[in-house]
């Protein structure tokens, strides 16, 4: 156990730390910098999202559900990038796993047996941007996002066709009450606990099996873990395997665990863009799970305070997006924290 | 499916093409010359909302074009500087830039014109079109062929094309012979995005005569597989943006009639990209150092 501890002390740094919070800030200081540019009140602003993201427990409540889907998307990218993939997939993947959620809990009103579809039809889409990775050597970035795209207009279809609700037609047919996650209370469900439970999980692979092992150091210099006798094709499969698997279980509790409505909306609107917004997540959470899960909670923040902000502090709710940009542009400096270190220390003399 | 019809599809298809070749011509310079980029996406949306505010300020089309290319310089510059000169990755920028995007323009639309995800340009601020009984056409979609084809002929045929590609596909030996890699690679970036912001402000002063807060449509990823697709060739990518554009009108045109859903022509472009990139048709080969960066030792 204290092996463990310590194990988990060395894979958190502080300075990656310190650099998502400088990049947090900057977001914060240009958000702020658009608004007075605008004619709005930055601190007020700030102050009403702070207050409807924390200030009750139906805030929390909200913060957490918001977190959930971002926390699965944000585990795919960050398994991705640490076997040395840059996996943008998490987006149709998700799409996947909603839209199993949907056909398989009306086959069988099973809670569980609609997050196992979920994750298995999140992962089997995955697996052509594997295969083209390691049988034809077709970059990621590419194919991830064809997958994306063919993903996206495959469950409109599905929505508009033959899943819709035959009785509001722009919708799909809803989960059944039983197959539906239980609520803890003010609209959250079970879901954030599935998530975090996931997000331990997955540190425990990468950090504590031979397989996760094997991952790694096939991320970190492919041709070292070659030599040392372990398959980095292995790792690169497993990478995109687990990855889809936890954005389609990501989907999959994003229409089993919110009300009211159980079903994916008109146009995909309830399903799109958790992928990407995963990708800020993954990044600021320094592609480590832990930190995916204060990162997520964060970004959760950010989007469960927006409605209170919009009705007090009438700011459009955006804003929010353009904070996240710049937070994410800010975490793609390379050694921000030198550069900002340098910056002070020459303020300071 | 009558002439008429058939002619109809072929203008917009013409009109469609324009901000997809123009993106991908871009790319495919940028790329070349071994910088990537995920973002113009945004930078489609983000030019075409400021290229509007440019033309109605100057009561005139032309200056929101150039508007829209000055976006897409500055955004450009961001990357070329994250990547090239910072050495940063090259991806994360372009998701970062996308995801501003997406709440820079509805954050605008709503705080500049006061109208929530919408707003239709005053006639002063459109374009001109040349009208024909099947449809209007914009001047742009010659400049856009024009530019096609003259990037085509300066990366191809003149040396200053030859040192682009030198630093995408062989930066050290580039750097041996004394071509300043960085700075190649920097103005690359710039120019692929300026290409991409001229598109983009296409689509709301001229082709659209509107701003929406989700105009950009997927075009900046379009113009990304019609980039692999056409092998990193501007001058293959015009056919492959005409193509990729007479899908977008082909499914539209469809779409009330019932007999294939939309949806599955508009995967077409992406199907095909990814079997040419699978090699089971014809081959697709990204530069070597493409989305590398390049450190002098």
């Amino acid at each position: 156990m204290k092996r463990s501890g310590s194990e988990l002390l060395k894979s958190l740094n502080v300075r990656p730390f310190i650099e998502s919070l400088i990049a947090i800030f900057v977001g914060f200081l240009i958000g702020a910098i658009v608004l007075l540019a605008f004619g709005y009140n930055p601190f007020e602003a700030y102050y009403w999202l702070f207050q409807g993201a924390l200030g009750s427990t139906y805030g929390i409540a909200s913060t957490l559900r918001y977190a959930t889907p971002i926390m699965l998307t944000a585990l795919t990218f960050a398994v991705g990038t640490r076997t040395g993939i840059f996996n943008i997939g998490a987006e149709s993947s998700f799409y996947f796993g909603a839209i199993a959620a949907v056909i398989f809990t009306n086959v069988w009103d099973n809670m569980w047996f609609g997050l196992a579809m979920g994750m298995l039809l999140g992962a089997l889409w995955a697996l052509p941007a594997a295969v083209l990775k390691v049988y034809r050597g077709v970059h990621e970035v590419i194919s991830t996002i064809m997958l994306n795209w063919i993903g996206w207009f495959f469950v409109l279809w599905l929505i508009v066709g033959p899943y819709a609700n035959p009785n509001d037609p722009n919708k799909t047919i809803r989960i059944p009450v039983a197959a539906r996650l239980p609520e803890i209370g003010y609209g959250l469900s079970i879901a954030i606990i599935i998530a975090v439970i996931a997000a331990l999980l997955t540190y425990f692979l990468l950090w504590h099996t031979t397989m996760g092992f094997g991952m790694r150091a096939s991320g970190m210099n492919e041709k070292a873990a070659r030599y040392a006798g372990m398959n980095p094709k292995v790792a690169v499969m497993w990478s995109f395997l687990i990855g889809g698997l936890l954005s389609g279980l990501g989907g999959a509790m994003k229409i089993m665990g919110e009300g009211p409505g159980y079903a994916i909306s008109q146009g995909g609107a309830n399903i799109y863009g958790f992928g990407f917004d995963g990708i800020g997540v993954a990044l600021v959470g320094r592609n480590h799970p832990l930190g995916i899960i204060l990162s997520a909670i964060f970004f959760g923040m950010l989007r469960a305070g927006t409605a209170l902000m919009q009705a007090q502090a009438h700011v459009p709710l955006e804003i929010i997006k353009v904070i996240q940009g710049i937070i994410v542009i800010t975490v793609a400096i390379p050694s921000l924290y030198d550069l900002v270190k340098k910056a002070i220390h020459r303020g300071a003399a | 499916m009558d002439v008429g019809s058939v002619l109809s599809i072929l203008i917009t298809s013409l009109m469609a093409m324009v901000p997809i070749v123009l993106t991908s011509v871009g790319a495919a310079w940028s790329e070349r010359a071994g910088v990537v980029s995920i973002g113009y996406e945004g930078v489609l949306l983000m030019s075409a909302f400021f290229g509007a505010i440019f033309a109605e300020l100057a009561h005139n089309a032309v200056v929101g074009l150039v508007g829209g290319i000055l976006v897409g310089i500055l955004l450009g510059m961001l990357h070329g500087a994250l990547t090239v000169y910072l050495k940063g990755d090259h991806v994360i920028p372009g998701i970062g830039i996308n995801l501003l995007a997406m709440g820079v323009v509805p954050f605008g639309i709503l705080a500049y014109w006061g109208t929530a995800g919408q707003h239709q340009l005053p006639h002063d601020a459109q374009m001109w079109h040349i009208r024909t009984p099947y449809g209007e056409l914009s001047p742009m979609v010659f400049v856009t062929i024009v530019i096609a084809i003259v990037t085509w002929w300066v990366l191809f045929k003149t040396p200053l094309g030859l040192r682009v590609r030198s630093v995408g596909e062989n930066p050290e030996a580039a750097d041996a012979l004394g071509i300043n890699v960085e700075k190649y690679r920097f103005w690359s970036a710039v120019y692929g995005h300026a290409l991409a912001g001229l598109g983009g402000a296409f689509m709301s002063v001229d082709w659209l005569g509107l701003v929406h807060k989700t105009m950009s449509g997927g075009r900046g990823f379009i113009a990304l597989a019609n980039m692999v697709f056409s092998g990193w060739n501007p001058l293959v990518s015009l056919i492959g943006g005409w193509l990729f554009g007479f899908f977008d009108a082909l499914a539209t045109w469809l779409a009330p009639k019932h007999i294939i859903p939309g949806q599955f022509i508009l995967m077409l472009p992406y199907i095909m990209t990814i079997i040419i990139v699978a090699g089971i048709i014809g081959k697709a080969r990204p530069p070597k150092w493409s989305g590398k960066p390049y450190k002098r030792e």
